[in-house]
């Protein structure tokens, strides 16, 4: 996907004139936070889980080679195929490859946010091929020809109306022409239309929350069961997963799970889980007959070797952005890439630069809430200061920024001059805001007045002003 | 000690614990008073204070926005300023958290990193020092008003500030507080962020004052005067019906001067 990050601001301005993504957002706010709440309270080892995850996390990432090879082995062993793709292309041109090797014409996929990284539904498409999302969420931006907007829930951003008006538009086309209002007769009728698709899919391709190293298994989890139908109904199963999925042993992967589950939605597990492993093999009645592995590096190398290697613990829970109010105030979308929130305003510019996603790590309070609630305690804050650290060293901010800091060095390193010149500013700004106590707009000074609030005017002395006065005052 | 400083107290100050105030740039250009008020509690508590004149920044502008070298600048000479105290005492969650950042700054320096933990472990929050230091355990204020408390995000997270304040406030005469929804998420402050992203910033804060209005209360107290002027600014705008003043001065009993943004009162006037 084309990134659209260094038009954040313009973005994230419209989007907090979008009344009805405003809508959509509200209805969204607290509801995930109340109920990762509420989990975590029910489970008293939550804490001790979320270390051992992080333990869990950076051994792999340690030894990830070892583990990799591990895993390639097992899934070779098991029957399937690996593949591994160091850029988004390559990963791009594999499973095109793959596709049209097979002869298919209709593809079907379960959500995969490595998949939206590497733009693998565009490069099918140009292909040649149907490709149809059976992720709820993913099926409704696909008819609405949008991104993900989250990476739970890719459709957080549309409405009720919104989604029914795209299903009346999309499937009069198999005769289902009654506008819909309820929530229970849409999902009936998008799965009535991916029932269709699901039969006819030549190849399936999934995401991976984990890969298992011991056993060649791939884990996805779902609400809706279409994890399953694609993995198992179409003849070829393509899984698409970024470097970092794999974890050691089964084990490892179910701790994982119980912090991803509750993190995410807050329950405690998934409606379904799905491990699949391999291909069909004699004697089993149903799965793929060909089983293939793309494994993504995508930058991730370059991850692991710096200060950033934290980020590859992430479980793509989600947890960061429903706890952001940045995010809750304008959505995913305006971060301008796949990856929103805390999360992708940390794997955004370390994926397409700085340059083009300097913003988004500017974009934050430093308010600490995601790095609270991330369950492998990725330190988000310190990571997005050291972006920020990263684009005043290669002078990419903004020129007066710059020499505005530099004067307030210089300023705040001599101490009497900052006395005598804060001292001005206290008495002047005092003077001029009279009786009234506050301003309402002041020259140079306007960008504290687009945030709709006055400025409170100061008390007029300086402490050291005061303070000096009373020290001489007791002699 | 090597820095030019004040001391208040009297003959006794031998026997008391020194502490620094490190007042901040925020009150000491905009509100003096939250400064006398740290004195008093802190007075109060039997601590003899001092307050180094060569103090200035913490130096978190730089440090935020990418600017190690000038932000190690700044810290440095905070460093020699406060390195010789018994404890070093801030009247904000955010700029308190800043100074126990120092070490980090110092990572090719083993030196001062050493300077800057050695100071950093003396290091507070000037409402978690009086609780959780001095053991106070009550203030000798009145204040007859409903009031409602934000939790400034860097005392709440990286120094663990949240019942302190409550408790002390529930020992405030007359003083009767209405818990904020979503008190602790963040009011779009951010520093440089409120300026930087100024549309976003002011959703956030209209989301605050807009869950402020709805308990009722007269007043609204924080520990952070960065977060105050955002919120004070936005219910200005709305008109003002709110007081807000920083916690320490209703503890300190000496809320009794206008809040932060209000109307100056006529010279000579009640
Ligand atoms: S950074 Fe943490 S909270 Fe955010 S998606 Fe990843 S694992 Fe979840």
């Amino acid at each position: 996907m084309e990134p659209l990050s260094h038009a954040f601001k313009e973005r994230s301005i419209w989007a907090l004139q979008d009344e009805t993504l405003q809508v959509a957002l509200n209805r969204a706010k607290d509801g995930f936070a109340v109920k990762r709440a509420t989990a975590v309270d029910r489970l008293p080892e939550f804490e001790a889980l979320r270390d051992r995850a992080v333990a869990i996390k950076d051994h792999t990432l340690e030894n990830l080679d070892h583990y990799l090879e591990r895993y390639a082995d097992a899934v070779e062993r098991s029957g399937g195929k690996v593949h591994w793709a160091s850029s988004a292309e390559d990963a791009r041109r594999i499973v095109v490859d793959i596709c049209r090797a097979s002869g298919a014409r209709m593809i079907t996929k379960g959500k995969s946010m490595v998949g939206e990284e590497v733009g693998v539904n565009g490069a099918l498409e140009e292909a040649g091929f149907e490709v149809v999302e059976t992720d709820l969420g993913e099926y409704i931006i696909q008819l609405a020809h949008e991104p993900p907007s989250h990476i739970i829930v890719p459709a957080v951003h549309k409405t009720r109306g919104q989604i029914a008006e795209l299903f009346h538009q999309n499937h009069e086309k198999y005769g289902l022409t009654r506008k819909l209002a309820e929530v229970p007769e849409m999902v009936n009728e998008a799965r009535q239309v991916l029932r269709g698709k699901y039969l006819a899919a030549d190849v399936g391709i999934t995401g991976a929350n984990f890969l298992i190293a011991e056993s060649g298994t791939s884990v996805i989890v779902t609400n809706e069961g279409n994890g399953d139908l694609t993995c198992s109904l179409p003849k070829v199963h393509i899984v698409t997963a970024g470097i970092e999925k794999v974890v050691p042993t089964v084990e490892d992967a179910s701790t994982l799970l119980r912090l991803l589950g509750r993190s995410a939605t807050g329950q405690d597990m998934t409606t379904y889980t799905t491990f699949t492993t391999g291909p069909k093999r004699p004697g089993d009645t149903d799965g793929p007959e060909e089983y293939h592995v793309v494994l993504i590096d995508n930058g991730r190398t370059t991850m692991l070797g710096d200060q950033f290697r934290e980020m590859l613990r992430c479980i793509r829970c989600g947890a960061c952005m429903n706890h952001c109010p940045v995010y809750g105030a304008i959505g995913g979308h305006a971060y301008g890439w796949v990856y929103p929130g805390p999360m992708g305003s940390v794997l955004t510019p370390l994926a397409v630069g700085l340059k083009e996603a300097g913003n988004l790590p500017n974009a934050c309070t430093l308010n600490g809430h995601c790095a609270e609630v991330c369950p492998v305690r990725i330190p988000l804050p310190d990571l997005l200061r050291t972006l920020r650290h990263r684009e005043y060293q290669l002078r990419l901010g903004l020129k007066p920024m710059r020499w505005g800091l530099a004067a307030w060095v210089w300023f705040t390193t001599h101490p009497r001059i900052y006395r005598l010149g804060t001292r001005v500013q206290a008495r002047m700004l005092a003077l001029l805001a009279g009786r009234k106590g506050r301003f309402r707009r002041m020259p140079l000074a306007g960008s504290w007045f687009r945030g709709g609030r006055d400025l409170p005017a100061p008390q007029g002395e300086t402490f050291m002003a005061v303070w000096q006065r009373r020290q001489r005052g007791q002699g | 000690m090597n820095a030019p400083g004040a001391a208040s107290g009297g003959a006794d100050a031998g026997t008391r614990p020194r502490v620094g105030l490190f007042v901040t740039c925020l009150a000491n250009i905009y509100r003096p008073n939250v400064g006398l008020a740290a004195v008093t509690l802190l007075e109060q508590a039997g601590c003899h204070v001092e307050v180094p004149m060569t103090q200035t920044c913490c130096g978190q502008p730089s440090y935020n926005n990418g600017d190690l070298d000038g932000a190690a600048k700044t810290a440095r000479q905070t460093i020699e300023a406060f390195e010789d105290f018994d404890y070093v005492v801030a009247p904000s969650g955010s700029c308190g958290g800043m100074l126990r950042d120092f070490p980090r700054l110092f990572a090719s320096e083993p030196g001062w990193q050493q300077r800057a933990r050695a100071m950093t472990d003396k290091t507070y929050e000037l409402i978690s020092f009086l609780t959780d230091v001095r053991d106070v355990t009550s203030v000798d204020a009145a204040y007859p008003h409903r009031v409602t408390y934000h939790d400034s995000c860097h005392g709440l997270r990286a120094l663990g500030i949240k019942e302190q304040p409550r408790r002390l406030l529930a020992t405030v005469r007359g003083l009767e507080l209405a818990e904020l929804a979503d008190s602790e998420i963040c009011c779009g402050f951010g520093g440089t962020f409120c300026v930087k992203y100024p549309e976003i910033s002011g959703r956030m804060v209209a989301d605050k004052a807009a869950a402020i209005n709805a308990t009722e209360a007269g007043v609204l107290l924080g520990g952070d005067l960065g977060c105050l002027l955002n919120i004070a600014g936005r219910l200005g705008r709305e008109g003002g019906r709110v007081r807000v003043y920083h916690v320490a001065e209703v503890l300190a009993g000496m809320a009794d001067v206008p809040g932060l943004g209000d109307p100056r009162r006529p010279k000579g006037g009640a």
